[in-house]
């Protein structure tokens, strides 16, 4: 079996699963926010009864991040909402907004509190669910009415997925990171090139990269379509996750005999840095293909592009130039937003770094990555040109239908904020990356 | 689900779930029913215009002055319903009261969101049928003999069988098909 399959085998108790097969299995964590928690709350008072109880408080976790600094009198209501219910319910992992609990984007946030564990299924009220795959557990994003049923039950029916195996090959170019890996392949597959199907990556390009590194990779598989990524856990795995939380877990392992639906092997030295033109993530091209373009704005943020490791990648590119965009930094998560103010780079904090040279400094949260309310911090209210290290670029999701969005790493965002038009990032780490341009 | 008779909106490839109902339209109760017709008010509105009910465009699936859509049908390009986990993108298809969408392939999340909400049917086309309608055309599902036919042009096309999702479809949702099933 794959590790797909193992995970969804023991969690429904069965010996053996094979893709295909449809399966009832229990719930390690259920992850909900303040834009579908309310109605997911909804629906399992409507089924269970007013009065009813979780089925186990210790496995539901509410992480609201979506709308959160907005003036929007419905969107604070969900928050109120949220409250009423954790305050009811007596829910331990409530991350409250206003409190020095509060979190952040929910897919970062998870990970940091110790949420994320091999061999565990984990579902969530949103798409990007599919980022926690990166710890070796099966997680994946599905709607409110399976959420509110996992609240009243603990369970939820599975359809087994088949696995697509992306290996890379060597060590990863000093001037591409997992964004660029992520964006290559859903150009390659397609935005539904992966649908229903479980995306795993390996190879040693992969299994080098820290955890930010990986879930950068996983969390885009929904834009390919897919169910759910996942990669193999390792040592790198295991310390990052029991620094953050004494769970005992057991960690599962493909079969040296799995059977996959198909196997794509790159090259890691011959990556380009990519871009995702408008509007759509696998409308692809490489950053020289597309140099030049014209812009009016860049943001670094989100669960795929606002972690620590985005913001140093950015900063070493920033440090030192002036910036001819607009541009707005927004970390994922509160302890990101420290981190920005203690994490050097050469003798200067990244948020010295980002805040002397105009950037707009956000807040932890979602923010303009889907749009949100007008009064949303760096949303695309306009005609803007935008290059983001988020994961999608639809039709107006950043805000404005009339905005364009490109979605690049934070090396090419950092590199077209100083020139103004998109630029490819080895003009500007040539020398610290040794390589000639 | 024997019958479904209507008129049909078609769209193209990669309808996402911002062009269903746009993010910053979420904000609206689902339950409160004064609130919760805006969501038929907003269905579709994020699809541009030139794509909105082809062959022509520019055709809005809810006119803005009214809560509910005149089309019951919605026909689609593949990957319909891909992007976000937001159920509120078939309910808002349900609310502006369309009965069923039939796409050569679906978003897993959105399809899986469709039935087990009991909001409306996703059926899956076994070929891209966006030529054979225009916007507008009669059009009835059999869902029994799992045709869909355009009876403006009198043309039938088969559809594939719900298989394992049939019965949770029949029940009405998840909750009806547990309650059934006397899990719940
Ligand atoms: S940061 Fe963007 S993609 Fe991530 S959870 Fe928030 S809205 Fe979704």
């Amino acid at each position: 079996m794959t590790l797909t399959e193992k995970i969804l085998a023991k969690a429904s108790g069965n010996s053996k699963l094979d893709a295909g097969d449809n399966a009832w299995v229990n719930v390690d964590i259920l992850m909900t926010h303040d834009v579908c928690g309310p109605p997911t709350i909804g629906i399992f008072k409507k089924h269970f009864g007013e009065h009813a109880k979780v089925w186990d408080k210790e496995k539901v976790v509410i992480i609201p991040d979506h709308y959160i600094f907005t003036k929007d009198k419905y969107a604070n209501r969900n928050i109120d909402i949220l409250r009423e219910f954790a305050r009811e319910q007596d829910l331990p992992h409530y991350y409250d907004v206003g409190t020095d609990r509060y979190k952040g984007v929910c897919h970062v946030a998870m990970p940091e509190e110790g949420f994320t564990r091999p061999g565990n299924v984990l579902f969530g009220t949103d798409s990007h669910t599919c980022t926690a795959g990166a710890f070796g557990q099966f997680a994946t994003g599905i709607g409110n009415t399976d959420a509110g049923f996992i609240l009243g039950t603990g369970k939820l029916w599975v359809k087994v997925p088949e696995t697509m195996k992306f290996i890379f090959d060597g060590e990863i170019p000093p001037y591409i990171m997992a964004k660029d890996l992520i964006l290559q392949i859903i150009g390659d597959i397609g935005v539904d090139g992966a649908t229903y199907r479980a995306m795993e990556f390996a190879g040693d390009g992969v299994m080098d990269m820290d955890m930010e590194g990986r879930m950068t990779l996983t969390n885009m598989v929904i834009e390919a379509g897919g169910k759910n990524g996942i990669i193999e856990p390792d040592e790198v795995t295991f310390d990052y996750v029991r620094s953050r939380t004494d769970y005992n877990f057991e960690a599962l392992f493909n079969d040296e005999k799995a059977q996959y639906h198909s196997v794509r092997r790159y090259k890691s030295s011959e990556l380009l840095p990519m871009v995702a033109k408008p509007h759509s993530p696998d409308n692809k091209a490489t950053v020289r293909e597309v140099e030049g373009t014209p812009l009016t704005r860049a943001y670094i943020g989100s669960c795929t592009g606002g972690k620590i490791s985005d913001f140093i990648a950015a900063a070493k590119i920033i440090k030192g130039h002036e910036l001819k965009l607009d541009t707005y930094i927004v970390p994922a998560t509160t302890l990101i937003r420290e981190q920005l103010k203690t994490e050097t780079y050469e003798g200067e904090t990244l948020w010295d770094i980002f805040e002397s040279r105009g950037c707009q400094m956000g807040e932890a949260s979602c923010a303009a990555c889907l749009g949100g309310p007008s009064d949303t911090f760096g949303r695309l209210n306009h005609e803007e040109i935008c290059i983001s290290t988020t994961n999608r670029n639809f039709p107006g999701r950043m805000g404005s239908k009339k905005a364009q969005v490109y979605l690049a790493s934070p090396y090419t965002v950092a590199a077209s904020a100083i020139t103004g038009k998109i630029t490819d990032p080895r003009e500007y780490l040539s020398v610290e990356a040794g390589v000639a341009v | 689900m024997s019958k479904i008779k209507g008129k049909v909106f078609v769209l193209g490839d990669n309808i996402d779930t911002d062009q269903i109902i746009s993010a910053h339209h979420l904000v609206y109760s689902l339950d409160k029913p004064e609130e919760r017709i805006f969501y038929g008010r907003f269905c579709l509105s994020g699809v541009p215009d030139e794509q909105s009910g082809l062959p022509g465009g520019n055709i809005p699936f809810t006119d803005p002055d009214k809560f509910e859509s005149e089309f019951s049908i919605v026909v689609a390009g593949k990957n319909f319903g891909c992007g976000s986990s937001r159920e509120h993108a078939p309910f808002s298809m349900q609310i502006a009261g369309a009965k069923a969408v039939v796409s050569p392939t679906y978003a897993r999340i959105f399809y899986r969101n469709a039935v087990d909400g009991g909001f409306l049917i996703p059926y899956e086309s076994l070929e891209d049928l966006t030529e054979k309608f225009s916007t507008h055309d009669e059009v009835e599902i059999d869902g029994v003999k799992d045709t869909i036919t355009n009876l403006t042009t009198g043309k039938s096309y088969p559809l594939k069988p719900l298989g394992d999702v049939a019965d949770i479809v029949n029940a009405g949702g998840i909750f009806e098909f547990a309650k059934k099933a006397g899990m719940v």
